[in-house]
């Protein structure tokens, strides 16, 4: 499937700078090539890497696995199944394993270095790719792993929930948490300033005027000039990372599904394909069918609220009335054939929970014509609308530039001409038997951004006929083999606001012992960050509705 | 000015002055209503702002502990000059003795006075957004306001007189005459509206985003009965606007004595007219996006060329005609 023709490459090109790839392995987390590093050769890595133009997918640690040193597994066995006789946890992990997941024309490596678990350091590699700043701070702030050479030293998730010494996904942190009365607000985050004449402060958050989820906006302005906007996030942080250790599959799939509401699908798809990866199971044919039905109707509904959503920011609210009602009308649809209107709990390990009935694919079809018929002409009036054009042409530029090395996905990096979809680029069934369309922009500001989620609307409800079309006979859950201890796997899903990577450790009995879901929203708000520069105050909301991260996403 | 000093005068126009405040709810009521059946929605009831009104009026009010006693002060004053204004303007007959002691040039002093308090009391708390909106309102406040006076002069120049009983008498008795320097006048003044009442394009109403709020922004830390007097102020100031255009610019079955009858179909009449108004502002609102903020000059910049080109127009081609 994979094509890797960058791979020797990039290995030559790491051998040229001295850095020795221990082993290699193709299977192990596939579809990635995991290539095992030494920890000082770390940012050095990073350095071929951005010279190759790869994209960064992410980067997390893993504190509790039972590692033996490095390079002793060149026969590139899976560091489970060779341990099988050995009781996983029969001694406490001495190391820390740090992977880095990275991308190039649909090919993934996912680099893996180990540190001692006294002295856990190694080379930052955010110099390199600015978009891991916020990956790298937040790894340190739930596991101890040192960047050193990162240009921002300042917690991330944490704010006063437990002290700096302490890193919950460490063993001996209690999976209940410590028990605290009340937790004091994060007031002393250090905030960068500017300073001058006429230069103003403008605090926004974290507890906004709509229902939207919590996160704090730090503006410096001047007269309406945006100077500078600083994120802060990390309000609803749920411990998901914690929480999911020592959960069964089913459990998993639940909690993945929880990680960010509107991406219920994706993200519990991401999961579940992480651990079938791991675990050697075949889903059969229909669930794949079913699944990909469900993630393009998520992104349908989705890009339906956003860009009502969008025009309402702008006090169009024509727009927001037509795509609330089609949504709400979709929604209903999903409840009635699924189960629950955002599909929650419809994916699970080895299939899908619901099954469509014989008369179902017709009703599905009749309302794709139906929404087809519906946006079509609302699309030409957002498209056209000589008012709209005003505020939405030229508003919140994201340069090509920014998009690639802050490593943007899905419509934001699609308005800035990165056209990357793992749809397309690294297909995963039923994606490898179907044509998805691109849906590309070049100017990367808000209008743009729009265009791109018009289109992929038209470009799902397409999909949506070719799936139902095709939608294999068969059963629709397949018992998922209970994974060997140590097994891991990578899910790679693209979700409606791009690519989800999810990484998967299991540890004894089948039960998770890792559990990492990188939502794309971890690459777009550093994004909002830098478009809004140029932009006037009151154009903030237009543009974060254009970007449209996810809170609960990010803050895991 | 026949009416000057008479009781019955003075007791009409109490009615009248009651009648605004009693009226401006409607007026919001009627447009929202309009606006949803544009967008396809049923919309709330009518009456949905007098039951805001209430319930706002019933609540306990909560201030700011870093407020001084002007944020208190302030919803009275904005309230009470945003009336007296309104009561310059006839809304059922002419010849009211409030008139007569109260020129337009007043009326816009007024408002003036309105404004500042309402901007005085957004920067009062200290937060940024009332600040911030306190800075915009005034942006529009110094554009909008030569705009408006010069849209008034020119009528005043038509009429002889800046009383807007003698501009309305002037207009009808004069019957049916297309002026050149009204058509601009009327131009103006829409466009001055539109900014005074922070409507759609220049200001949303209904946003919930303190970002782009204008008017909205600096009644953020009010609530209980100092937001409903501000929000009823509000909706007393477009009505107030919605009857200077409709009353000046199209006086015709406004009541020229104290008859019941004609006080009837005064009402009836600027009650039909205003709706028509409204219905239109509906439309306005509904198919166009609000216009970016460093726009608002430049709106302004037209709504002041056209009441300049009002003025011309006039000494050009009326004058001694």
């Amino acid at each position: 499937m994979s094509r890797f023709d960058w791979l020797s490459e990039f290995l030559a090109r790491l051998e040229d700078e001295h850095l020795l790839v221990h082993s290699g392995h193709a299977r192990l987390l596939a579809p990635a090539h995991r290539l095992v590093l030494d920890a000082e050769d770390w940012g050095n890595a990073a350095k071929v890497a951005a010279s190759l133009g790869m994209r960064h997918a992410g980067v997390w640690a893993d504190c509790g696995a039972d590692y033996r040193p490095a390079g002793s597994d060149e026969d590139g066995q899976p560091v489970g199944r060779r341990h099988q006789n050995e009781p996983a946890g029969s001694r406490p992990p001495d190391s820390i394993a740090v992977y880095a997941c990275l991308e190039k024309e649909g090919d993934y490596v996912v680099l893996e270095a180990r540190v001692p678990l006294d002295r856990p350091k190694l080379p930052s590699q955010t110099p390199r790719f600015p978009g891991l700043d916020r990956l790298e701070r937040h790894c340190h702030d739930l596991t101890g792993v040192v960047f050193t050479g990162h240009p921002d030293t300042r917690r991330w998730t944490r704010h006063q929930a437990w002290p700096a010494d302490v890193f919950p996904l460490r063993a001996d942190f209690p999976a209940a948490g410590h028990v605290t009365c009340q937790i004091p607000a994060d007031a002393d985050y250090p905030f960068t300033t500017i300073h001058g004449s006429g230069v103003y402060e403008i605090p926004v958050g974290p507890v906004h005027a709509g229902i939207i989820e919590p996160g704090h906006f730090r503006f410096h302005a001047m007269g309406e000039d945006v100077l500078r906007l600083e994120e802060r996030l990390g309000y609803v942080h749920k411990g998901i990372e914690k929480i999911a250790v020592g959960r069964d599959p089913t459990g998993l799939a639940r909690l993945a599904g929880r990680v960010s509401g509107d991406s219920t699908v994706a993200h519990a798809w991401a999961a579940c394909q992480a651990m079938e990866h791991a675990a050697g199971c075949a889903v059969p044919p229909r669930a794949l069918w079913l699944r990909a039905i469900m993630a393009e109707r998520e992104r349908i509904a989705n890009h339906l609220g956003d860009l009502g959503a969008i025009c309402n920011d702008v006090a169009f609210t024509f727009a927001l009335m037509q795509c609330g009602r089609l949504r709400e009308r979709w929604q209903r649809r999903s409840r009635e054939l699924f189960g629950h209107r955002l599909m929650m709990d419809a994916v699970i390990p080895g299939g899908v929970t619901c099954d469509l009935a014989p008369a179902a694919p017709r009703t599905l079809g009749d309302d794709q014509a139906a929404l087809r018929k519906a946006v079509l002409p609302l699309f030409d009036i957002i498209d056209d609308h000589p008012s709209l054009d005003d505020r939405l042409l030229t508003t919140g530029r994201l340069s090509a530039t920014d998009a690639r090395s802050l490593g943007c996905t899905g419509y934001v990096g699609k308005a800035s001409g990165l056209p990357f979809d793992v749809r397309r680029d690294c297909p995963y069934p039923p994606y490898d038997t179907l044509e998805v369309r691109p849906s590309t922009e070049r100017d990367g500001d808000v209008a743009a951004r729009v265009r791109v989620r018009m289109t992929e609307v038209l470009g799902s409800l397409d999909l949506l006929d070719v799936l139902l079309a095709t939608l294999p006979e068969g059963a629709v859950t397949a018992p998922v083999p209970t994974a060997a201890p140590g097994a891991v796997g990578l899910g790679l899903v693209d979700g409606w606001r791009g690519e989800i990577l999810t990484f998967v450790r299991f540890g004894t009995d089948g039960r998770i012992a890792r559990f990492f879901p990188r939502d794309p929203s971890w690459f777009t708000w550093p994004a909002l960050e830098r478009l809004i520069l140029g932009n006037i105050v009151p154009d903030f909301p237009v543009c974060n509705k254009s970007v449209n991260g996810s809170y609960s996403g990010q803050d895991l | 000015m026949g009416n000057f000093l008479t009781g019955s005068g003075w007791g009409i126009a109490a009615l009248q002055s009651l009648l605004y405040i009693a009226l401006a709810p409607l007026l919001v009521g009627w447009l929202r209503k309009v606006k949803a059946r544009l967008q396809n929605r049923r919309g709330p009831s009518l009456l949905q702002p007098y039951r805001d009104l209430y319930k706002l009026l019933a609540k306990e009010a909560r201030v700011a502990h870093t407020t001084s006693p002007l944020f208190r002060a302030a919803p009275y004053i904005v309230f009470t000059a945003t009336w007296m204004a309104a009561a310059t303007v006839p809304l059922l007959v002419v010849d009211l003795p409030t008139a007569a002691i109260a020129d337009i040039i007043v009326l816009v002093g007024l408002l003036a006075l309105a404004r500042v308090f309402l901007a005085l009391a957004g920067m009062d708390v200290g937060t940024a957004f009332g600040g911030m909106g306190a800075s915009r309102e005034m942006l529009i406040g110094a554009l909008a306001e030569p705009a408006m006076l010069m849209a008034v002069f020119t009528l005043a120049m038509t009429a002889h007189s800046t009383n807007l009983s003698s501009v309305i008498d002037h207009h009808l008795s004069d019957g049916f005459v297309l002026r050149p320097s009204y058509l601009f006048a009327l131009g103006g003044l829409v466009l001055v509206a539109i900014a005074e009442t922070g409507r759609i394009p220049v200001d949303n109403p209904t946003t919930h985003l303190e970002l782009t709020m204008v008017h909205e922004a600096m009644l953020l830390e009010y609530s209980g009965r100092h937001l409903a007097l501000m929000e009823w102020a509000a909706q007393l100031k477009l009505l107030l606007y919605g009857t200077l255009i409709v009353n000046v610019f199209f006086p015709w079955g406004i009541g020229q004595g104290l008859s019941p009858a004609a006080l009837g179909l005064g009402l009836a009449a600027v009650v039909g007219k205003l709706a028509v108004l409204a219905a239109a502002l509906a439309v306005g609102e509904t198919v166009l996006a609000k216009m970016r903020l460093f726009r608002a000059p430049a709106f302004l910049n037209l709504a002041l060329l056209l009441s300049l080109l009002g003025l011309l127009s006039h000494v050009i081609l009326e004058v001694g005609a």
